[in-house]
């Protein structure tokens, strides 16, 4: 076993919340009890150790069962922070996330949130209060019709007009939101169906005719793909988010295949971490802010394996004619929605991949493909990701290269959206699966910090860092609350550069330099913010401030803020600009 | 654009509150056109029964069946366009008449097996069954006479012989 298959062994040690028999024995007992007592009981049954929220009216006999009650709440200090931060804890563990938050504007401040888990299949349980039934349809006082409003943003949505539906309706939202490809199921209820009693019972098992997901992959279809790879001359492996959503033994069974296969390979910000970043194979991300190496194998490769990866437009630059023309397509993916939606499929392989991926492991034979690994050897040396390196001024990506070597890429390390997303996606090989977590199909700004409360969490001893912006960090800034009173020691890394950076740079390249409203002139002081929650706080303005205030926090053994102020004219390269295909890339400057 | 083609779509939902929204909004959030749908009971309690009819070249039609397949209160999905199939509509048709051209208009409409299921001094209503060539091709007819109301239900359909939409 080598040592990257000894790291993700670690990764499975998930937090233990296996119940114990005779608890569960206890919660399952015959008891009358209302709507809010089922409900709890529900969540602990399935294995809930923590919740995260926000009470309010609708949701007041639920609040009132939490008090004294085993589950752990959390209070953030606005609805999107305390989804995220489930959020966060699900794409950490794997385990479903869940949220509470009362009618209308409760429920509406999820919705970012929401959004943000569905576009990147992340399990969670949005719990909603709402008026009690007979006022709904009234337009009555914090009334929002929530499951109506996120009908295209959950995978599934319950609103519970019977107490007795409600064990059913959990159990059946747990396994949706789990299964197959995993996504955020919203269960919706009022407030007279809290308040109702019934005698309560669990069920054991779920009967959902509608939802079957395929496992298991189809043998003959795993067939043609074992013909087909040892011819390939020229393949590439593709993998994406799916890889992590299906479990540690899917990064080792991608692993396997690209070194018995010797297939070079590349995953999307969604996969980064489901292939170790330093393996000889890895060529980094491909896309808009890709590699050199990947897009360029993309450009030149004769097979692709797409593996749990939707090929969306960041990727393909929705350039079908320049993505992977010489290529046949394989395409691995457990939601066959997925297959033929962006590109035409040669082989699809519909199933969990870490299945489809074990199965095609057990019969492949291989090809030779040295040629093909000495070309793209060439491209990563002659073209890596490079930036202007400086002694006096502190460089972001100095900073994304410095906390990855402080913390030997065992961190658990959270983003917010724009240039610091993409330069962590560049400098931060991610080791693991799960230890990269960033909103990658909604773009969610705001949601790296709550994210990393969350994560933090579900591994008190594993070092969280939430890599923000300026931009960012002040969406859900508030959330410092939490890590001061609860003492989550969450290290926060601003890369302040002053302005909306990702903004600044497509104004600078597509509209002539016309800076508009990208200036944050007015943020606050960062460390004084930090401070006034009770939070340690530092700033660094040079490499050598960057270093001492780094160590510093990582020493520390409470949350810290730092602020890297970083120039504002920094860009991120490479780029392909949109509309433009693979080949078209803008490398930026060289290092100096 | 090219290979654009009619398509009738049968599908199998769960009777529940919501349903209907949760399949129209997937046409609509994902560009999906929607010419025609009907919904109604279907040979077991508990389940409904809808037939659309959009428009859409192979891959929208492949894209469509798979996303409707997504819906947890989706049951079955079929594309009863790519067998032999029957498809009816129902529509009324309110139309002019007076005395001297009342028995004109009977004439007209019997080769349809049409029927009047509504006499007025000034009016009658007119129903009528069938493919939806056949009721374009009707109401081309009484255009000159004036008309004044349309109600169509849009398309029901169904495989012929033993294939069916049905719980396996």
């Amino acid at each position: 076993m080598n040592a990257e298959m000894a790291a993700l062994e670690r990764q499975e040690e998930v937090p233990d919340q296996t119940l114990h028999a005779d608890l569960e024995e206890e919660l399952k007992k015959e008891a009358v009890l209302s709507g809010s007592e089922i409900l709890l009981r529900c969540l602990l049954l399935e294995g809930v150790e923590y919740v995260f929220g926000y009470p309010g009216g609708a949701v007041l006999p639920i609040y009132d069962s939490l008090y004294g009650n085993r589950l752990k709440h959390i209070l953030a200090r606005h609805e999107q922070g305390a989804i995220h931060m489930a959020d966060g804890y699900a794409r950490a563990t794997g385990k479903p996330g869940v949220v509470i938050a009362t009618s209308g504007p409760g429920a509406t401040n999820l919705v970012t949130g929401i959004a943000t888990a569905m576009m990147d299949s992340v399990p969670l349980i949005c719990i909603t209060g709402n008026v009690p039934q007979h006022l709904i349809g009234t337009d009555a006082f914090q009334e929002a019709d929530i499951k109506g409003i996120t009908m295209p943003i959950t995978k599934h949505s319950y609103l519970v007009t019977d107490v007795n539906d409600l064990p059913r309706i959990v159990k059946e939202a747990f396994h949706i939101a789990t299964t197959g490809r995993p996504g955020p199921v919203l269960i919706d209820i009022p407030k007279d169906v809290s308040n109702a009693k019934t005698k309560f019972y669990y069920p054991d098992k779920v009967h959902l005719r509608g939802y079957n997901p395929t496992i298991y992959p189809n043998g003959m279809q795993v067939e043609k793909v074992c013909r087909v790879i040892p011819r390939a001359k020229r393949p590439v492996i593709l993998a994406g988010g799916g890889v992590i959503s299906s479990g540690p033994k899917a990064s080792e069974e991608l692993i396997r295949l690209a070194e018995k296969a010797q297939i070079p390979v590349t995953t999307t910000l969604m996969g980064l971490g489901g292939f170790p970043g330093q393996h000889p194979l890895f060529m980094g991300m491909p896309g808009m802010h890709g590699s050199y190496a990947a897009n360029h194998a993309l450009l030149e490769c004769d097979l692709l394996i797409g593996v749990g990866v939707r090929f969306d437009d960041r990727v393909t630059m929705a350039r079908l004619d320049k993505f992977a023309t010489k290529a046949k397509i394989i395409h691995l993916d457990i939601d066959p929605a997925e297959i033929g939606k962006n590109v035409e499929t040669y082989i699809p392989l519909v199933g969990d991949v870490k299945h489809s991926l074990a199965a095609i492991n057990e019969k492949l034979e291989t090809g030779d493909t040295r040629e093909w690994l000495e070309q793209i050897e060439a491209w990563k040396r002659a073209y890596p990701f490079t930036y202007k390196k400086s002694d006096e001024v502190l460089k972001p990506q100095a900073v994304v290269e410095m906390i990855y070597r402080s913390t030997g890429g065992d961190a658990i390390v959270t983003t917010d959206v724009g240039q610091h997303q993409m330069w962590v996606a560049q400098y931060f090989p991610f080791k693991y699966p799960r230890s990269n977590i960033t909103s990658g199909g909604l773009g969610t700004m705001g949601f790296g910090f709550p994210a990393a409360i969350g994560a933090k969490i579900a591994y008190p001893d594993r070092t969280v860092i939430a890599v923000t912006g300026d931009g960012g960090f002040q969406m859900t800034a508030q959330e410092l609350a939490i890590v001061a009173i609860h003492n989550i020691p969450v290290k926060v890394a601003v890369i302040n550069n002053q302005v909306l950076g990702m903004v600044r740079q497509w104004q600078e390249i597509f509209h002539g330099s016309r800076y508009s409203e990208i200036d944050l002139a007015g943020s606050p002081d960062f460390v004084k913010l930090a401070e006034a929650y009770g939070v340690r706080g530092l700033r660094a303005r040079t490499p050598k401030e960057a270093e001492e205030a780094w160590q510093e926090a990582l020493r520390h053994p409470g949350p810290v803020v730092v602020d890297f102020v970083v120039p504002s004219e920094e860009n991120v390269y490479p780029m392909v600009a949109p509309g433009a295909g693979l080949d078209e890339m803008i490398m930026g400057e060289d290092e100096a | 654009m090219s290979n654009q083609q009619t398509h009738t779509i049968s599908i199998l939902v769960n009777d529940e509150p919501g349903v209907l929204a949760r399949v129209a909004g997937l046409f609509g959030r994902r560009g999906y056109n929607i010419d025609s749908i009907t919904v109604g009971g279907s040979e077991e309690p508990g389940l409904s029964r809808m037939i659309i009819v959009t428009r859409g070249d192979e891959h929208t039609i492949e894209q469509i069946t798979k996303q409707l397949n997504k819906l947890i209160d989706v049951i079955k999905v079929q594309v009863l366009s790519d067998q032999a199939m029957v498809a009816r509509e129902l529509a009324l048709i309110k139309v002019n008449v007076n005395p001297a051209n009342r028995a004109e208009i009977s004439g007209i409409i019997e080769p349809f097996r049409a029927s009047v299921i509504d006499v007025g001094q000034t009016s009658l209503i007119i129903q009528v069954t069938g493919d939806q060539n056949k009721v374009n091709a009707l109401i081309q007819l009484l255009k000159p006479y004036g008309i004044k109301e349309i109600c169509r239900t849009g398309v029901s359909a169904m495989a012929r012989g033993l294939a069916m939409v049905a719980v396996k």
